[in-house]
């Protein structure tokens, strides 16, 4: 018999493949850029070996491409890291800008497959929140990935926020309005286990195009709540 | 000299492999568009096509069917981050001549894309042979 925690667990697993995956894939891409920059020094030096005259502005153009991808490979690690870390604690005190700024930087290549815009606009207060980091990450991927599914015209997801004493407010813009069928479809089960570990809820505006996510500040005052 | 069509999401990708294949005396044509490609492949012809299996727009192998769809003939070179299995059956399914995974060793490559422009040159003679023959037997010759 299936239960709410396997699909909960299948679910956690699920979204930690699927990102590790795709990290692992823009890892190789900039592996083949670095391999192949590697490869063009090694051409040039056999031409030089031969006499030819090597523009040295062709060498800084690889240099530059070579420190770009380093960039990027940092980049993406980092959200591995810190993507691998949220598991450390299973409730935690959390910056939610840095937070949606991991779920969208996770996102991002799913969004480029897409040709989807992800566009995320922190306001400049930035409230710390107590919950599942890995959980919410979790939850605000699959909310991405059902609004880059409904995406308007404009193919720009927007993530932004606010708050108050006891809750904050994640709202997902740029989903094209359509009245009555997404309240139908979403949230799942995957989403409605993870609602239930975040004391979280979901809001449609389905004509505004606005899917909000209201998650309590501190979780553990919500499930003494619940008790 | 070999001509290819390379088609990667990857700008410095491209940039930088077309311009070892240039150095290696092959006529190197680029594109990060698949549906570009396809406009691409049938204007021109190509001795071999690289092709990312993973675009936006469309992905290696959409494009994949789509390009032998046109032209059956067309000797298709995948290249992926991941090979499975799974996709490298599918691709040569659909009638992909090879799949490398990346960083592919571009010796490796250029073997690769020498047996295709054989092989498509093979093609091409056994089609005009058959033209040939053809046009005997309506002759009556």
């Amino acid at each position: 018999m299936v239960d709410r925690t396997d699909v909960g667990n299948a679910s956690e697993l699920q979204y930690f493949g699927k990102m590790t995956a795709s990290i692992s894939h823009e890892i190789k891409n900039v592996m083949a850029i670095i391999n192949e920059s590697a490869g063009l020094l090694e051409d040039y030096s056999l031409m030089a070996e031969k006499g030819m005259a090597i523009d040295p502005e062709r060498l800084k153009v690889v240099s530059d491409r070579v420190t770009m991808q380093i960039r990027r490979a940092d980049r993406i690690t980092k959200n591995l890291n810190n993507l691998a870390h949220s598991v450390d604690e299973f409730h935690k005190s959390i910056d939610l800008k840095e937070t949606l700024a991991l779920a969208v930087g996770l996102s991002g290549r799913f969004a480029d497959m897409r040709s989807i815009r992800l566009e995320f606009q922190p306001p400049s207060d930035v409230p710390t929140v107590i919950t599942s980091s890995f959980h919410l990450l979790n939850l605000i991927w699959r909310v991405l990935d059902f609004a880059m599914g409904m995406s308007g015209t404009e193919k720009m997801i927007g993530l932004t926020y606010d708050s108050d004493a006891e809750s904050v407010k994640i709202r997902f813009t740029g989903l094209a309005a359509a009245p009555n069928a997404p309240e139908a479809i979403f949230p799942t089960a995957g989403e409605a286990v993870l609602l239930r570990i975040l004391g979280a809820t979901i809001q449609q505006d389905a004509k505004g195009g606005v899917i909000t996510l209201v998650l309590p500040k501190d979780v553990r005052q919500q499930v003494k709540t619940d008790c | 000299m070999e001509k290819v069509l390379l088609v990667d999401d990857e700008k410095e990708f491209l940039d930088t492999m077309a311009e070892r294949m240039e150095a290696r005396d092959m006529n190197v044509t680029t594109t990060t568009s698949p549906k570009e490609a396809l406009k691409k492949a049938q204007e021109e012809s190509y001795d071999a096509i690289i092709l990312d299996l993973q675009m936006p727009e469309m992905d290696g192998l959409e494009t994949l069917k789509e390009l032998k769809k046109k032209n059956p003939d067309l000797q298709v070179i995948l290249l992926t981050g991941h090979a499975t299995v799974q996709k490298g059956v599918e691709a040569m399914k659909l009638g992909a001549t090879d799949l490398l995974e990346k960083p592919a060793d571009l010796k490796v490559l250029t073997e690769k894309i020498k047996k295709a422009h054989t092989r498509k040159m093979v093609l091409v003679q056994k089609k005009a042979e058959e033209k040939v023959r053809h046009i005997l037997a309506e002759k009556g010759w």
